[in-house]
């Protein structure tokens, strides 16, 4: 009940009574027209692209709370940023409770979508496309938001992100479901957040296709409370192709799963083919840091029951061959440094590296058969995911 | 000093031909515009100005200068600040001013020197009952009137580098991208460290302490190598990279009082730079500028890469070659 209440709350206060609806069509202006209706909106309005391509010279930005910005289909309304002048991303939210669905990104020149500080937040079927494929010189993120409580990712398709294609920050309550992200360094990527459900998507041909992490010195710390299940991640192979320095051009190509430095992180469920490094990668942060409030372990992370189809038959790994002779042609599917705690569902084969300490480099690694206990209690699931009054807006 | 001087000689002459012209004319701000709820269409409405092509404020619209400027691709910027009749600023500390309700902060961009001077467009910044408001207005080509362009505008420009460019004023949403402090908008500019003695004695009648400290650009040459880079990042970087504001979840914080050197970048490694930080590792390599991301990404031109993100279109090679001497004199 109280739920109930709360949620009703949360609609009077965001749906005002007059909400109208403007309806921008492409052509000349087509920049200035969508700014313009972006910041003269009131809350509740709803802002509809027309179908077609619009030519965009500079970043747009929005910045009123309760907005809907709606476009004829990820297909039908393009806005192309290849001609764009000015600002780091394609579009810029950062007001509370904005739904975006049904349009299309290409060749933002920074990130695609960055919603920054917008709490319950809803993208659905938006899709960001950098249209040369995977280029360094691609932004970093397709959908970007940050700082935020409460995020719905749903139905959206990202391609080429020379980072993430799909990156979630500093959040809390979110969920990733039903994306498609292919041909970005790391197809999609937990940073920093809590309460995270990634579920019933697609990694496909990205460097890495889904990574769970926490990073040192960033103001919002503590990540964990992961569930990572239901997942299509096949073919994670492309080459990395991030710009040196990002975290993420460190991924070895052929990583399915990847969870670092995390707590309370459940991988159920997945089907995992042709990741030929590792389908599963559990490790420590690697490099030198100064931040007491960060540990870089992974701890209490679960592999439940997931169908593997096959391990790491071409590892991108210092060693490699030797690797290989060691485990018989193939290295079992889940990799393990050795570090923190993990447990596995019966039947799990991997490997660990048998590291001693985090953060030492691989000096001191003793590769063998992994040996983990079976989790012990149910995964505890409460609180994850995004708020359920999201759905309500799809 | 010396330069001070000439600019407060300067200063005087204008505000006393102002006086005399506004006594003439005896134009009035208009409250109303400042406070009312309406986005007033043109920037004629406010009031501010006698001649206003020729920029010379009203009486009670008081022109001001900052030690260390921003960076807005070499554009002069004039800058004036008006409050309503019966109150006034005061200064308590060295950060921003406290500004009555009705203030207007008013700063106009304009290129070319003499008769050539071309105004491109005038920002206001107003204190209503509920908060600050930025709004843009982009001067016409006969420089008659300046419009209310709340979406931003591009204008072909010559920079005094001789760099034509597609120059762009700032929608209203980008003004608080720079603007935005914890979800409010507020003034960046008006802080008591980065305003004269004069000025503010003048003014307010008050000069609080560590008020002036950050050195005048044009003398950064008599002052320290810290200083003058310090200033340069807090002036042209920290209301982005600052806890609170848009760049907060970098971690770089590079306000003038945050001495953490990890925080304003010493050996940090970068968050969600992406390619912006060009396949180096830390924001600030001591000894080494050309390991450092920071200067890596004042030196670009493309959007993605260079910084700031928003109000340049060029490279400011006075502000990197500060950057570049501190990082290469900082002890390693």
């Amino acid at each position: 009940m109280i739920r109930t209440a709360f949620a009703a709350t949360l609609l009077a206060s965001t749906t005002p009574l007059l909400a109208e609806t403007h309806t921008i069509s492409p052509g000349e202006g087509a920049q200035e027209r969508l700014q313009e209706a972006l910041i003269l909106a009131q809350p509740g309005d709803e802002i509809v692209f027309e179908a077609g391509r619009y030519a965009m010279s500079d970043g747009l930005s929005l910045d009123v709370d309760g907005v809907t910005l709606r476009g004829a289909g990820m297909d039908g309304t393009v806005l192309d940023f290849t001609g764009q002048q000015g600002a780091g991303e394609g579009l810029l939210v950062t007001s509370d409770n904005v739904t975006m669905r049904d349009f299309a990104l290409e060749n933002p020149k920074g990130d695609g979508v960055k919603s920054k500080g917008a709490d319950n937040i809803v993208y659905h079927r938006i899709r960001v496309t950098w249209t040369r494929g995977p280029h360094a010189e691609n932004g970093a993120y397709g959908i970007y938001p940050v700082e935020s409580t409460g995020v719905l990712v749903d139905g959206v398709k990202v391609t080429g992100a020379s980072d993430a294609g799909i990156y979630v920050g500093q959040s809390n309550r979110i969920t990733v479901r039903n994306s498609i992200a292919e041909a970005n360094v790391a197809g999609i990527e937990i940073e920093n957040s809590r309460n995270a459900l990634v579920e019933h998507n697609i990694a496909t041909r990205n460097t890495g296709g889904i990574l769970v992490f926490d990073l040192p010195n960033l103001p919002v710390m503590g990540g964990g409370n992961v569930i990572v299940a239901n997942n299509l991640v096949v073919a994670n192979d492309t080459p990395n192709f991030a710009p040196p320095g990002n975290i993420v051009a460190g991924v070895r190509r052929g990583t399915g799963i990847m969870v670092m430095a995390n707590e309370n992180v459940l991988i159920e469920d997945n089907i995992l083919s042709g990741n030929p490094t590792a389908p599963v990668m559990v490790i420590a942060y690697t490099q030198p840091y100064d931040d007491d409030r960060y540990n870089p372990l992974p701890r209490e992370v679960v592999v439940g029951p997931n169908q593997f189809d096959g391990g790491g038959y071409d590892p991108q790994l210092d060693g490699a061959e030797m690797l290989l002779a060691a485990f018989g042609g193939e290295l079992p599917p889940v990799l393990w440094d050795g570090l923190g705690s993990l447990s596995a569902a019966e039947g799990t084969m991997g490997w660990s590296l048998n590291l001693p300490e985090a953060g030492k480099g691989l000096g001191g690694a003793q590769p063998g058969l992994m040996t983990v206990e079976a989790p012990a209690d149910d995964f505890d699931r409460s609180g994850i995911g995004a708020p359920a009054e999201l759905d309500a807006r799809l | 000093m010396k330069h001070l001087g000439v600019f407060f000689c300067a200063l005087l002459a204008f505000a006393s031909a102002a006086a005399v012209e506004a006594r003439r004319m005896a134009p009035e701000v208009s409250d109303a515009a400042i406070q009312g709820k309406a986005l007033p269409r043109t920037l004629e409405e406010f009031g501010f100005f006698v001649h206003a092509d020729a920029q010379i404020p009203t009486l009670g619209v008081i022109p001001y200068r900052l030690n260390t400027p921003l960076y807005s691709d070499g554009a002069e910027k004039l800058r004036f600040v008006y409050v309503p009749q019966g109150t006034k600023m005061q200064a308590d500390g060295e950060g921003l001013i406290d500004f009555p309700v009705g203030t207007a902060l008013i700063k106009t961009f304009a290129f070319g020197d003499g008769d050539e001077r071309r105004l491109i467009e005038t920002r206001v910044l107003l204190l209503r009952a509920d908060g600050w408001l930025a709004l843009p207005y982009v001067w016409n080509e006969e420089q008659t009137e300046a419009r209310l362009a709340i979406a931003g505008a591009r204008v072909p420009v010559t920079t005094p580098e001789g760099e034509k460019i597609s120059y762009r004023v700032p929608n209203k949403n980008q003004c608080k991208e720079c603007h935005g402090l914890d979800d409010a908008v507020v003034p960046i500019g008006p802080k008591a460290r980065n305003l004269s003695r004069e000025w503010l004695k003048a003014n307010i009648g008050a000069v609080p302490q560590d008020a002036d400290t950050l050195p005048v650009w044009e003398d950064r040459s008599q002052a320290g190598t810290n200083a003058v880079a310090r200033a340069f990042l807090d002036v042209n970087c920290a209301h982005c990279h600052r806890p609170g504001a848009a760049a907060s979840n970098s971690g770089l914080d590079l306000r003038w009082e945050q001495n953490d050197p990890h925080a304003i970048g010493i050996m940090k490694r970068p968050v969600a730079a992406g390619r912006g930080a060009g396949g180096l590792l830390f924001d600030v390599v001591p000894g080494k500028p050309q390991e450092s991301i920071l200067l890596h990404r004042m030196l670009s031109n493309e959007p993605g890469v260079a910084m700031p993100e928003l109000g340049k279109a060029t490279i400011d090679r006075e502000g990197a070659d500060a950057v570049r001497r501190w990082i290469e004199e900082m002890p390693q």
